[in-house]
């Protein structure tokens, strides 16, 4: 085994805009680092092999699956949480205020994840069709919900109106 | 899911990371968007006792026109290559190919030239490269060398690439206005094609490769050879297998395999003729 004490790098980065120093062990995923050095428990692991999406991060602006990232790798990187998408004071964002209007979660455990996707996926296009949500959101799997009251949130989020089916006018 | 542990290296500069690959040895892996290794370390499939980090390697990360090719950097991510605008003008099959990898989380980590190297025969961007003639750039503590993405290819996530060569770039041949279409089957959008197929044609001129159909990426020269002979799209389909040795497994038998195959190089050269 290789010895994981000696020259473990130092590593910053900043997470919803504060400097975190830390020096995790080179194995240690930015995950556990987030949730275990930073105490953002906010970001959830399920699949932990990168299938489930529950561990999304915005990371330098891109969603990306932050447990199959070494915290290692994210040297000077940007990185925003789901604690860092409501604002300080605890008001939801419009993706999270559209999420508890449309029922988009029962257990809750993938909801973080979701949140990031969808702030991204809106970010880089405002208006999506049904295909472009659901092939947006494909990197996150919901075993509760079916999805139905997720979609429908994004298009809640998008400023499309929706009648009681989720269907988009 | 926790890897076993490793030592860990951050190179500066790829003449770096050659060096610290060497002087670690077989057990040493090169760490770039880290998506096809971290699964294989987090299941142990894979344990490098060193990875030598190359992801802040940003100069290998570029798409530029270099006359009769388009050099992609290796380093450059899947979601770059599809959103690039030279590459959709110049090299749309590529472009598009990169936008089904994976998902939107995978294709903002992964790299072409990770997924290239890791030469998983069920990766996309592997056959897509390969049907395009694309030629793939190798730096070694000796130098550079070139290799046709045919030669490169040798076995399960095995290719010609020695273990102290880093993929640099990747050549891809102009496409000028070729029909073209990528046709991958899966049951799931993030999942690996079950069978995939790339294709080109251009006049008398096609290339057709196959994912998932064996042990390598396949490049489908009967097909391609059938079709400078004369024969119809249904008769080059037909010979969509001949190179190829699929496997079963969970997902899909031999035959079932072999049925896909066909259907879908006769789609894929229906659409890249129309």
């Amino acid at each position: 085994m290789a010895d994981t004490t000696v020259g473990i790098p130092t590593v910053s980065v900043t997470v919803n805009g504060v400097l975190r120093r830390g020096t995790p062990e080179p194995r240690k995923t930015l995950a556990d680092f987030l949730r275990d050095d930073c105490e953002l428990t906010g970001t959830h692991l399920g699949c932990e092999h990168g299938v489930c999406g529950a561990c999304t991060i915005f990371m330098d602006g891109e969603a990306v699956r932050s447990c199959l990232v070494f915290a290692v790798q994210a040297e000077g990187a940007d990185i925003t949480t789901i604690e860092g998408l409501s604002a300080p004071d605890g008001t939801l964002s419009v993706v999270q205020k559209a999420m508890n209007e449309a029922h988009g979660l029962q257990c809750g455990f993938c909801t973080p994840g979701f949140v990031v996707s969808i702030t991204a996926l809106l970010r880089d296009n405002p208006d999506p069709s049904d295909e472009e949500i659901r092939q947006g959101l494909s990197g996150n799997l919901c075993r509760c919900t079916g999805y139905q009251g997720i979609i429908k949130a994004v298009k809640i989020a998008a400023g499309q109106s929706v009648d009681a089916n989720g269907k988009a006018h | 899911m926790i890897p076993a542990a490793f030592d860990y290296k951050r190179a500066s500069s790829a003449a770096e990371a050659i060096s610290l690959i060497g002087e670690y040895g077989e057990d040493a892996k090169f760490l770039a968007g880290g998506h096809s290794l971290l699964p294989l370390m987090k299941l142990r499939l894979a344990q490098p006792t060193v990875l030598v980090d190359i992801g802040k390697l940003t100069d290998l990360s570029y798409i530029r026109d270099a006359g009769d090719h388009i050099a992609v950097g290796a380093l450059t991510r899947h979601r770059d290559v599809e959103t690039s605008d030279l590459l959709k003008q110049h090299a749309p099959l590529l472009a598009h190919t990169a936008g089904e990898v994976g998902d939107p989380q995978v294709r903002h980590r992964g790299t072409i030239g990770g997924s290239i190297a890791h030469a998983d025969p069920a990766s996309d961007l592997p056959a897509t490269t390969l049907a395009l003639g694309a030629t793939y750039v190798l730096q070694g503590p000796n130098g550079t060398r070139e290799i046709a993405a045919a030669d490169f290819y040798q076995g399960f996530l095995t290719s010609a690439m020695a273990a102290d060569e880093l993929l640099t770039e990747i050549k891809v041949p102009k496409m000028d206005g070729a029909g073209w279409s990528f046709q991958k089957f899966n049951r799931r959008a993030q999942d690996w094609a079950i069978v995939g197929v790339a294709a080109w044609r251009r006049n008398g001129d096609s290339g057709v490769a196959l994912v998932n159909m064996g042990n390598t990426p396949i490049l489908a020269t009967s097909v391609t050879t059938a079709l400078s002979g004369g024969a119809s799209i249904a008769e080059a389909a037909e010979q969509a297998v001949a190179e190829a040795e699929p496997q079963a497994d969970l997902n899909a038998s031999i035959e079932y395999r072999t049925h896909l195959a066909k259907v879908l190089v006769r789609r894929a050269l229906e659409a890249a003729s129309s």
